[in-house]
């Protein structure tokens, strides 16, 4: 049991610490649009390790790489966050269709959810990338198109499991619309399951980012992103230069947590049962 | 327009009949009581009546209108178990005035206190659930309420004064009710009428 608290209650640090999550990430947002671009330019200044003025050193070409991760940081984040939407919102629809409108509607859905699990997905998205011509349009399109099923069958048995509950039978039998339900009584029940899908999602999306690039589909190679600074870092890492990658890593691996913390955190303030604490 | 199931009959596995040939009629203002051993299809009943099964021979109907299926039913159903007939992430305010709002003395009359509004359903007792699932069905629009096995986990006081407020709102608004029990002592203090289920009468 717990006693009278002192000081913060549970529920105000995890505002603090929501706070400082979101924190971070704005400041890296507020960084990739203050540094000019000027930094990535070439220059003479080559091979530098960390210093004042460079603080994350300079790469082979003389680029700042402060500046490249911090922009490549801000590039992933937003396709990550683009693509993990577009295939969080095709789930939702394909697992809550598949789980309401019947026999026939879920059978065609689940035959499609074998077919895009069946195929390797490098392939499809390879594929779909170069249909829609590469570049950030072709990434955002091949990635969110192949990655939707596995959380469309998570939502598809999450709402079988909730649609007959009573109190949906009840809000049922007040002649509440089919739309009603699926808002305020379905919807609550699967955002847990669908916030974690989206945090999932967002490595995930930064690394095929990266795949795709390294194969030629994706972003053009001067683009500062990620996937890309990662992937050129790693063919320089054994001649010493371990500032190529160590920082961007770190940070990236920063990001990601915060997401994380963000999406988890959220869920407990919202959950019922430690409204409390 | 009194509430009518002719002929009803039911199974859930293929002709394993739970209830059959089952004939029964409550008037407005009636309280009617449905007695039976467990398992005998009580609550299978009073799910037809209430319209959330359709009986597989036999129809239900008020005033030879049987029940439309996208509108408010007439005949709401208050389940055994309040918790589950609760949405544990809605705020207590927000299911009560999911069908209406009621008035503050209907409120009153079941002694809804109002720091309970704000509250999760698992900040409340059963008991306390339980009243807001009664003012939640005595819509204005409600013609007949079944109470299945209502306030079985209650203590006899406030049993005693449950069915009292709920009685005594029935009567004056002239709905009829349906009593599900197993408990004969109750049914012989409240009810008009008692049907034996299973027995055909």
């Amino acid at each position: 049991m717990q006693g009278v608290q002192e000081g913060l209650n549970v529920r105000k640090k995890m505002i603090l610490l929501l706070a400082f999550s979101s924190g971070f990430l704005l400041v890296i947002l507020f960084l990739s649009f203050w540094l000019s671009n000027d930094n990535l330019r070439l220059s003479s200044a080559k091979n530098l390790a960390p210093n004042l003025e460079h603080l994350f050193g300079t790469d082979w070409l003389g680029r700042d790489m402060f500046t490249r991760t911090i922009k490549g940081l801000r590039l992933s984040l937003a396709l990550g966050a683009f693509t993990s939407l577009l295939s969080v919102i095709i789930a939702t629809l394909m697992g809550v269709c598949a789980a309401t409108f019947g026999r026939t509607v879920d059978a065609v859905i689940s035959w499609l959810i074998d077919l895009f699990i069946g195929m390797p997905h490098l392939v499809f998205m390879v594929l779909i990338c170069f249909i829609a011509g590469g570049g950030v349009y072709g990434i955002v399109l091949g990635i969110s198109l192949t990655h939707w099923t596995a959380l469309a069958r998570l939502v598809r048995s999450e709402v079988l499991q909730i649609k007959n509950v009573e109190y949906i039978q009840i809000s049922k039998s007040y002649g509440k619309s089919a739309w009603f339900i699926a808002r305020k009584h379905i919807l609550p029940f699967i955002f847990p399951q669908l916030m974690i899908g989206f945090l999932l999602m967002f490595p995930h999306v930064i690394l095929h980012e990266a795949a795709l690039t390294f194969l030629g589909f994706g972003l053009s190679p001067q683009t500062p992103a990620v996937g890309i600074i990662l992937s050129e870092a790693m063919s320089h890492i054994s001649t010493g230069k371990w500032w190529l990658v160590v920082f961007p890593g770190v940070l990236l691996v920063g990001v990601i947590k915060s997401f994380d913390s963000i999406g988890e955190k959220l869920r407990i303030l919202m959950e019922p049962s430690s409204a409390n604490e | 327009m009194p509430l009518i199931g002719e002929n009803l009959g039911h199974y859930y596995q293929k002709d394993r009949w739970i209830i059959k040939d089952t004939n029964l009629s409550v008037a407005p203002g009636e309280v009617l009581g449905l007695s039976g051993y467990s398992g005998c299809g009580k609550t299978t009943l009073s799910r037809i009546l209430a319209g959330y099964i359709s009986p597989r021979i036999g129809r239900v109907s008020i005033g030879h209108k049987t029940l439309e299926r996208r509108a408010f039913r007439p005949v709401q159903l208050i389940y055994q178990h309040p918790e589950k007939a609760i949405n544990p992430k809605w705020r207590m305010r927000d299911v009560l005035i999911e069908s209406y709002t009621p008035s503050q003395d209907i409120l009153d009359a079941f002694e809804i206190r109002e720091e309970w509004m704000n509250r999760w359903p698992v900040e409340l007792s059963g008991g306390e659930k339980q009243r807001f699932c009664i003012v939640r069905s005595l819509n204005p629009a409600t013609k007949y309420i079944i109470a299945d096995e209502m306030t079985t986990m209650l203590d006899a006081i406030t049993q005693a004064r449950i069915w009292h407020a709920f009685l005594g709102i029935c009567k004056s608004r002239n709905i009829g009710v349906i009593v599900v029990s197993h408990e004969s002592s109750l049914l012989n203090r409240l009810c008009d009428n008692i049907y034996k289920v299973g027995s055909g009468g």
